[in-house]
């Protein structure tokens, strides 16, 4: 399915890997058949779903290639800063992750702060955008469940670069970056309001698009889509959510 | 005061308050005795110049806003939610009435940041490549078209709001003759498009651009230089490139700060680094210039389209690779936009193995290997941004829209507070912003 780009071999050859990846969950069976009556043999198929893992260096830039790049430049000057702020840089920065030519830093949450306000003021750096925040939830990635992902976009530097910072289901709390990024006001309320993510610091985290007394958080992926079957020329469609799903 | 509300006793865990209601008598007689004429003005939801379902909460004193407020969700429809339960193609579909305005732009983004995951981005043929720079330059253009219209129509210059549909028409005639629908088109595909141009496209778009380009200087005489329309737009809603920056402003906003700040430019997408066109800018930082920014887009975006017409050569439309690539064609038939009958009767009548593959991905559809993926393109109304991600099956895991609209809209109280209240619908108007891309 994923032909690599025509080029040079040294250029298609991906990043290595130092571990195989992120497991966030396991898939049984096919087809979808998930109540009995699969006869087929493939009810006991297992696949196990991981997103990339942490890449080793060189990271290369946004357009491939296994020489020394922009994504080292950027890794570089942040872990050179951190650094002269007396951070660790591996402490705030859990892993490093290329993949399809984007950078993703995985973030220490408690540091999350320290490490926007020097992305944005770092000359070197200047990620003068954060483009907002988006939230996603592993239920299958116990002990960090809930996931924050920002894009921040350079216009000094024409870079994008993402940062993703992690919480458990039990303790949904992150640090709000309004203060750095004032943009990120209206993005953290989005977030808060559909994943339950508590952005800490934020000025008034409330509900933004659901009514204010609603509960619970709707794009999490336990909460249901809803819907009622309908019928269409005599025949019974069911629900979005109750079709059969092949993943 | 001379009462306090919270009385306090102390006890071994530290002094205890117990509050108790304020004195109302107390509060209604000193608003009564206040000489000033301040109160809190609720315009919208439904409200004809707040552009959909937005609602405004303005406390005003006298004719000043003192304090501007926007309240958003009305027209949240869950089309995030709602992607998770559709397979990656079926998604094209519900993006494209997201923002309503521009949904050629979500589509190509949405497509872009799946074939970033699928890794086929160099495998899309470039006549669908053309035709979707081609489409969202045309949309490009009907959406300014509707905000030169609306806007217009909000001052009372009806004249502009009649023209500016007049030409948005033409537009959508374009599209309701390639896509098969005025709006809502789910015409861009992953991996390519629902089906090639039509016989007559060509030349229509060619009389548009002739049509438009003769248009356009109306809007000049009508609109640029009037004294009265000046006067409205003119200093107000003013946001200085600190203010852009700090709220994450994007699009003509932002270039009417002066920064000439554009995505197809910075980070260029679908080819448009082969094209050749200017991003106009401005330094007044306020309504007018936002206008003339807009006013100026549409040129640059006929000079693109006519571009497009001449580098689009034949081929195909979609991807070669048969497990991605839509196996339905799609043909006119005297009920509209339809399954073909020959690919019909083909896997109905010759193949079975076609009929196989045709129901296995139109049912199931393709899979996307695991990760996560940014798309971002420059929309009409700024960085449209799109957050695909996979967890390797046939549905999207989740898909976040940044949407222009939703960010840019923050800036509303710093546009508005400290300004007249006929000056915020001016100032609004200027944020262009859609309600479906705001709450979708």
């Amino acid at each position: 399915m994923s032909e690599e780009p025509a080029g040079p071999a040294e250029e298609r050859v991906p990043a290595q890997r130092e571990d195989t990846g992120e497991v966030i969950g396991v898939r049984r069976g096919m087809f979808g058949a998930k109540d009995g009556g699969d006869t087929s043999g493939y009810g006991r198929l297992v696949r196990t779903v991981q997103l990339p893992g942490a890449s080793t260096r060189p990271y290369g830039g946004p357009r491939g290639g296994a020489a020394y790049g922009d994504f080292d430049e950027v890794a570089d000057e942040l872990e050179g800063a951190l650094e002269e702020q007396g951070l660790v840089p591996e402490n705030a920065i859990e892993k490093t992750v290329v993949h399809r030519g984007e950078l993703t830093f995985h973030i220490a949450r408690e540091h999350l702060l320290r490490v926007a306000r020097t992305l944005r003021d770092d000359p070197a750096l200047r990620f003068e955008m954060c483009t907002g925040v988006s939230g996603v939830h592993y239920p299958g990635d116990k002990g960090r469940e809930l996931h924050a992902v920002y894009h921040l976009r350079s216009i000094t530097h024409n870079r994008l670069i993402r940062l993703e910072v992690s919480a458990p289901d039990s303790d949904p709390h992150v640090p709000s970056i309004v203060e750095v990024y004032p943009a990120n006001d209206w993005h953290e309320r989005e977030t808060y309001d559909f994943f339950g993510l508590v952005f800490d610091g934020h000025p008034a985290l409330t509900r933004i698009m659901m009514p204010d007394d609603w509960q619970g958080f709707p794009q999490r992926k336990d909460y249901p889509l809803g819907g009622i079957p309908v019928e269409y020329k005599g025949a019974q469609i069911p629900a979005p959510d109750q079709r059969r799903s092949y993943s | 005061m001379s009462t306090p509300e919270a009385s306090s006793r102390e006890t071994t865990e530290g002094p205890v308050y117990t509050v108790t209601g304020g004195d109302w008598d107390e509060i209604t007689e000193a608003a009564r005795q206040a000489d000033d004429e301040r109160i809190v003005v609720n315009m919208g939801p439904q409200h004809p110049s707040t552009h959909g379902v937005l609602r405004l909460i303005l406390e005003i004193d006298g004719e000043t806003v003192s304090e501007a407020r926007a309240g958003i969700g009305y027209l949240h429809t869950g089309i995030e939610k709602n992607l998770e339960y559709r397979n990656w193609t079926q998604a094209t579909t519900f993006v494209t009435r997201m923002d309503y305005l521009m949904g050629l732009h979500n589509e190509t983004a949405y497509c872009l940041g799946v074939e970033r995951l699928l890794g086929i981005e160099e495998q899309i043929p470039d006549r669908a490549t053309v035709i979707r720079v081609l489409l969202m330059e045309l949309n490009r253009i009907s959406s300014h078209l509707v905000y030169i219209a609306t806007g217009g129509m909000e001052l009372g210059a009806s004249t502009i709001a009649i023209f500016g549909f007049r030409d948005r028409e033409m537009v959508l005639d374009i599209f309701e003759l390639v896509t098969g629908l005025r709006m809502n088109h789910a015409y861009v595909r992953p991996g390519g498009l629902a089906q090639d141009l039509p016989p007559g496209a060509v030349d229509q778009v060619r009389e548009f651009i002739k049509k438009m380009r003769r248009n356009l200087p109306e809007y000049d005489k009508l609109a640029t230089g009037n004294p009265a329309f000046k006067a409205r737009l003119q200093d107000v809603g003013y946001l200085d490139l600190t203010g852009c920056m700090a709220l994450g402003i994007t699009g003509p906003i932002l270039r009417a700060a002066g920064l000439p700040h554009d995505l197809r430019k910075a980070q260029p997408y679908c080819g448009y680094e082969n094209y050749e066109f200017d991003v106009p800018t401005g330094d007044t930082c306020d309504a007018y210039g936002r206008f003339l920014i807009r006013l100026e887009e549409m040129k640059q975006s006929l000079r693109i389209v006519e571009q497009c017409l001449d580098r689009l050569q034949p081929g195909p439309v979609m991807v070669a690779d048969k497990k991605i690539a839509w196996p339905a064609q799609l043909a006119l038939g005297p009920d509209g936009l339809g399954n073909s009958l020959d690919h019909i009767k083909k896997i109905m009548g010759t193949s079975m193995e076609a009929l196989i593959h045709h129901f296995k991905l139109v049912t199931e559809g393709f899979r996307v290997p695991p990760g996560q993926a940014y798309a971002a393109i420059e929309s009409p109304r700024g960085e449209l941004g799109v957050h695909v991600v996979s967890d390797g099956g046939t549905r999207p895991y989740r898909v976040h829209f940044r949407d222009p609209s939703f960010s840019n809209l923050q800036s509303m109280a710093a546009m508005c507070e400290g300004g007249q209240v006929a000056d915020v619908i001016v100032a609004v108007a200027s944020i262009d912003p859609v309600m479906g891309g705001v709450d979708r």
